[in-house]
């Protein structure tokens, strides 16, 4: 392999690593908050593209993205508020069954709006054939953006947990829910936010992956299940974990195509699910001790 | 007295089945005996599943991927011409013990393929020996993970069989041969032995009704059903729960690969949607519909959903139809629909709200 192939597979690797990232975030913030895992994240995700495509046939490129990521945390909220705030203590089995149900009614729903066609986002910069040269290997600049606007949204949300009082009482409400109530912080509308957070950001990554990615109706369980994957590599519930895993596993993904068919990619990401979860269930990061206080 | 009652269901079941091929004999409408018999393989599925979720308290949503594997491997094994190896050591060996049978393609070619029977051992006991192998692991996790893990299953065994020449990849496999249980009863889905299928998958149904009744009552059954109260506690009475967990795995696994293979030879042919993560988790929503830990709930719904879903009767919403069932059932019924005293729910619902209110008001104050 020489050696701008490798820095190509590289780039590819990483790309699709950040985007896995922010997945795995999602699920972390609504799974710090509340315990649950949201089986609808990469709807989110699928949300967010799709509906800052059809957006886009009637406004310039940013407004529609800003309105679509806007649309999107609305229907967290709504999802939040209508089918899990008002839950007694569920048990983990019935949100899981919940958030599958959920994901489901999102696609069919995105299936009887948008048909089943791809669709794709305008590039950000230039067109499918514009390309920057780093290190001699040749990058499209939407890759950058990509990589960009992730990271700025990962240092954004570090930053929002941890200096400003809103992501204080979040935390605080992940640390232990019923103290947190009893300083007078409303528990519930924590959960809603962390719905609303998590569909925002899911919904910025689906507008920035649309270029190089396509976006289609069923593009969000792939999503979901990978993420998911990056989220125990990194051990559930830590972000920043979950941004190296997420890096690791796009760029096995990336390499893993140099060897074997496409068609097998997503068996790979969960090969490497099942193993993590067989060998280290608390994550490649994570302390086994603080995993077996925790309830999955 | 107690042995009497359990069985009177079955009697009663057997009843219905019988009273309905004949009501569809003389008002002509034999034709639902097509889908009716699909519906008793697929809640064949769903019943195994019933007792893994309900009694065990495991969720699966990797079923799919075994009915999958059941069926895969009998379509292989009975299409896949050997004759070009028909000198080779191991290929001429089974021919001579009479496990391969000679037989003709639709063009006139000569076939040498394994025989069903043979075919359907090895599918389903593959079935089980990969149940066997992930369920040591798997099972060791819970909620989230156990979730996940069986749906990465699933998906592994979908791409595998989408990506692989040997299974047809996206068009599946086609021209699957009857399978003759015994001399004049064969699973096939030829029109003159439509009645015949009929009653095979019902007697297969039956068979299955009969076999997890005698489970869920015996040892096994109050072990299972301790593990899903508190498998701690189960634990400490002495009850092997990794073991149970895992025998009713495989048990459930294996219902699902028989299913499989003779769904394969009824169709005479299995394509990737049968391994898709929507199979799976439609099996997961008529159990819970039913309410987990009732088999005859399970059946119930597996055959109703099932029919009306392939009769077409939900058309393009057919996908939708069960993710709302699975989303109205979680919210307002976890214990199944033929459990709800609706009264009840109101009076419950209403109490949770005033609980609510009360508690915001004294959040205000």
């Amino acid at each position: 392999m020489t050696p701008e192939l490798f820095l190509q597979y590289l780039f590819a690797g990483i790309t699709y690593g950040v985007i896995y990232a922010i997945v795995a975030i999602g699920f972390n913030i609504i799974y710090n908050t509340t315990g649950i895992i949201n089986f609808a994240q990469g709807e989110f995700v699928m949300l967010g593209g799709m509906i800052a495509i059809t957006m886009h046939s009637f406004m310039p490129l940013p407004l529609a993205i800003v309105v679509a990521v806007l649309i999107t945390m609305v229907v967290g909220a709504l999802i939040e508020i209508v089918f899990i705030r008002w839950l007694d203590s569920p048990s983990v089995l019935r949100m899981i069954i919940i958030t599958i149900g959920l994901s489901i009614l999102v696609r069919e729903a995105a299936l009887h709006i948008w048909g089943e066609s791809v669709r794709a986002l305008p590039y950000f910069i230039g067109n499918e054939v514009t390309s920057v040269s780093i290190l001699g290997a040749k990058i499209s600049p939407q890759v950058l953006w990509v990589i960009g606007v992730c990271s700025l949204m990962v240092a954004g949300l570090s930053l929002f947990f941890k200096f400003t009082s809103l992501g204080r009482e979040m935390r605080a409400c992940s640390a232990n829910r019923r103290a947190a109530t009893l300083c007078g912080i409303n528990a519930k509308n924590m959960v809603t936010l962390s719905f609303v957070l998590s569909a925002g950001i899911g919904a910025v990554a689906g507008c920035v992956m649309s270029p190089i990615t396509y976006s289609d109706y069923e593009m969000g369980p792939t999503l979901a299940i990978k993420g998911f994957t990056v989220a125990v590599i990194g051990g559930l519930g830590n972000s920043l974990a979950a941004v190296a895993a997420g890096l690791l596993l796009g760029i096995i993904e990336a390499f893993s195509i140099s060897v074997l068919p496409l068609a097998f990619q997503d068996a790979i990401a969960t090969s490497i699910l099942l193993l993590i979860l067989f060998i280290r269930p608390h994550g490649l990061f994570g302390s086994s001790d603080l995993a077996s206080l925790k309830e999955f | 007295m107690d042995l009497f009652k359990r069985y009177i269901p079955v009697l009663f079941l057997l009843a219905v089945v019988v009273s309905i091929q004949l009501v569809t004999h003389f008002t002509e409408t034999s034709f639902y005996l097509t889908q009716l018999t699909m519906s008793a393989y697929y809640s064949v599925v769903v019943i195994g599943l019933c007792v893994l979720m309900g009694y065990g308290g495991q969720i699966s949503l990797g079923h799919a991927g075994f009915f999958a594997i059941g069926g895969y491997l009998a379509g292989v094994l009975t299409t896949h011409n050997l004759l070009a190896f028909k000198d080779y050591g191991i290929v001429a060996f089974l021919n001579k013990i009479g496990l391969l049978i000679d037989g003709q393609s639709l063009y006139g070619e000569t076939l040498l393929t394994v025989h069903p029977w043979a075919a359907c051992i090895v599918a389903v006991l593959t079935a089980g020996v990969i149940a066997l192998a992930i369920g040591g692991p798997v099972l060791k996790l819970k909620g989230h993970y156990l979730a996940m893990a069986t749906l990465g299953f699933g998906i592994i065994i979908f791409r595998i069989a989408l990506a692989s020449p040997y299974f047809g990849e996206a068009d599946g496999i086609s021209e699957v041969p009857g399978f003759k249980l015994l001399p004049g009863i064969e699973v096939s889905g030829s029109f003159g032995d439509r009645v015949l299928n009929y009653y095979i998958a019902w007697g297969m149904v039956i068979i299955a009704v009969l076999l997890l009744l005698n489970l869920i009552h015996s040892r096994v059954g109050r072990a299972l059903r301790s593990i899903h109260g508190a498998e701690e506690a189960a634990n400490a009475m002495g009850v092997n729960t990794s073991r149970y967990k895992l025998y009713i795995f495989i048990l459930s696994a294996l219902f699902a690969a028989l299913a499989g293979v003779f769904v394969t030879h009824y169709n005479g042919g299995i394509g990737p949607s049968e391994a898709g993560v929507m199979k799976s988790v439609r099996y997961v929503a008529i159990v819970a519909v039913g309410g987990m830990a009732n088999i005859w709930g399970a059946l119930i719904m597996g055959i109703v959903l099932n029919f009306l879903s392939l009769r077409g009767v939900f058309g393009s919403y057919d996908d939708a139809v069960f993710g709302v069932i699975l989303v109205i059932i979680m919210l307002f019924a976890p214990e199944g629909i033929l459990k709800i005293n609706p009264w009840q729910r109101i009076k419950s619902l209403s109490a949770l709200f005033m609980k609510q209110k009360e508690e915001e008001d004294s959040v205000e104050n």
